[in-house]
């Protein structure tokens, strides 16, 4: 955003630069021209200087407002809680919260370690997810290129898409056990929908100028593949990873719950038998951290992927 | 067939609209580029123009007739011919040097062979030190030398441009012009120009071809005698051939553009 404002910036220098220049030649009243132009480009640093300031402003506002809410919301139910006004057997306390997630990593859980747990879940949750992405991507773009194929699966594909998935965990737990393999599928097939959708759709609006461009320019099959079609529905594919591992969270989770010797998801269904709310808002807590902690990493994977896109119009505009 | 690099015979090209009818773009279309010459197509909106090339390039097949391109009955796409698309073609995730390499590294060229010819082309279309930019971060007029550089690389004996600068700003069109010029009359492959303005075709054709609109058809072709090297193309546009020229085929290309005004104006 700086960079795009000091460019500018440069560009009009140059241009008041070429201005002295011809002022020069012109001689005549160059004293008061050159005058001018130097007070001209002083104002023009300010303008730049004050932009900046104006846009950290911004963002400092922003912080604190967002610093605000959560304060609010937290301090809030803390309050509530507190006076009364809220049944804290129901609803809990973040302090009790916060003292709960304490004991989880001082004191272990009654299955064991609790960065045990949280690994448990996120390695149903990682494979699950490399599974279902690997093959939705795979079969998506094997339909998007195969119009035969995409025609006669369509009608079982919108079958089991409108299948509730989640009951499939039944299923995966009778057939499988309690062990990893159900709660990877579960997520698996979670994952699988939403990447196989984008890829099948990111194939499909590939650009007619560009697919037509390669193959005036010799472009085999496979050339125009890999250098035309997997890059464009790679935009659409990356877009859908955001929410596929948030749904490859809840996969493993709900097989938990469903059932398992370990995991998060075991954790909260213990603490909704034990009338525990403090346990399974804690878990909650810790899920959302780990889902964030995750998308930010696909967000970079994401930025690096896609650099040749042009940048969104906003954060330009901002300055 | 020996003496033509293009030739359009009796070609017809229908397609079928959504709704099932039958349309048909070009009725009958027949005429031919010889080696090494400079022919443009001009024509109204709709006329067809464009399906005419995407036949000539093999990534359409005619629907009656036959194209023939450097003696061979165009089956797939043609070999050796380059396109300049009217609309941005360049390959928006890969780098200024990569797309002017694509069509190398498509026929097999060695890596290194293929960047350092890149590197070359894209230094003699001016745009030096842009190497690694995206195409997003390039004006209109530097993408098409982009895909100028792109076209080029191939050395094809046969170009084909639609409007290749329809979209550009009367100034830079003009420089454009100039430079294709200059690189045309360097290494002389026979080129199939495709334009609604025909001060451009004039400047740059040695034939310009008129088509009527809907269907598509060649109504008349004129032979452009100014001699070459033209020089500038803006300044070709003041002398007293060219003027003549002018007069001349506007009154042709006239009733056309009129009727397809109607015709679109009217419904």
């Amino acid at each position: 955003m700086h960079s795009t404002n000091d460019g500018s910036s440069n560009g009009m220098l140059s241009g008041l630069e070429q201005a002295s220049q011809s002022a020069g030649r012109l001689g005549g009243a160059q004293k008061a021209l050159h005058d001018r132009i130097a007070s001209g480009q002083q104002s023009m640093d300010e303008r730049t200087h004050q932009a900046s300031v104006a846009f950290r402003r911004r963002k400092l506002k922003v912080w604190g407002a967002r610093l605000a809410i959560a304060v609010i919301i937290i301090g809030g139910w803390q309050l509530f809680t507190a006076m009364g006004w809220v049944d804290k057997f129901f609803y809990a306390q973040p302090s009790g919260i916060w003292n709960r997630l304490w004991d989880y990593f001082q004191n272990g859980t009654e299955f064991g370690s609790y960065p045990d747990q949280i690994k448990t879940t996120m390695q149903e949750a990682l494979y699950g997810f490399l599974i279902g992405t690997g093959v939705g991507i795979v079969m998506g773009v094997a339909l998007g290129l195969n119009r035969f194929l995409a025609e006669v699966l369509d009608p079982f594909i919108k079958v089991v898409n409108a299948i509730p998935r989640i009951v499939l965990g039944s299923i995966f737990i009778v057939a499988f056990g309690i062990g990893l393999t159900p709660k990877v599928l579960l997520a698996a097939v979670l994952v699988f929908f939403i990447v196989f959708f984008n890829a099948f759709q990111g194939v499909r609006e590939v650009d007619r100028n560009v697919l037509n461009n390669a193959k005036v320019l010799g472009a085999s099959r496979w050339h125009v593949i890999r250098h035309v079609i997997m890059p464009s529905a790679m935009t659409w594919i990356l877009a859908s990873l955001h929410s596929a591992f948030g749904f490859a969270i809840v996969g493993a989770v709900v097989g938990e719950v469903l059932g398992a010797q370990q995991g998060l998801g075991l954790l909260i269904k213990s603490a909704q038998g034990n009338f525990d709310p403090y346990g399974v808002f804690a878990n909650m807590f810790v899920i959302a951290a780990l889902v964030l902690i995750v998308e930010f990493v696909i967000e970079r994977v994401e930025r690096r992927l896609m650099a040749w896109r042009p940048k969104v119009q906003s954060e330009a505009v901002l300055v | 067939m020996a003496g033509t690099a293009i030739e359009i015979r009796d070609v017809t090209k229908r397609f079928l609209t959504p709704k099932g009818e039958v349309f048909t773009a070009i009725r009958d279309v027949t005429f031919a580029v010889e080696p090494g010459r400079f022919c443009a197509v001009v024509g109204p909106t709709g006329c067809g123009k464009s399906t005419t090339l995407s036949l000539v390039s093999g990534l359409d097949r005619p629907s009656e007739g036959s194209v023939w391109v450097g003696g061979k009955e165009v089956d797939g796409i043609t070999d050796g011919v380059g396109f300049m698309f009217q609309a941005d073609a360049l390959l928006p995730w890969k780098t200024v040097l990569q797309n002017v390499a694509l069509g190398l590294i498509f026929r097999k060229v060695a890596k290194k062979e293929a960047v350092e010819r890149a590197r070359d082309w894209i230094r003699r279309v001016g745009l030096a030190g842009f190497e690694d930019r995206y195409p997003h971060q390039l004006s209109g007029g530097m993408r098409k030398r982009v895909a100028m550089a792109a076209a080029w690389i191939t050395e094809p004996r046969v170009l084909l441009m639609d409007e290749p600068f329809g979209a550009l700003d009367v100034q830079t069109k003009a420089i454009m012009s100039n430079e294709l010029m200059q690189l045309w009359e360097g290494s002389r492959p026979s080129v199939l120009f495709i334009t609604h303005d025909l001060e451009e075709a004039i400047a740059l054709a040695d034939r310009v071809v008129v088509m009527t609109s809907s269907p598509g058809a060649v109504k008349q072709v004129f032979d452009i005698d100014i001699p070459r090297p033209r020089g500038s193309v803006q300044e070709i546009r003041f002398g007293s051939r060219f003027l003549e020229l002018h007069h001349e085929i506007w009154a042709t290309l006239r009733d056309e553009v009129e009727r397809a005004y109607a015709r679109t104006a009217g419904v």
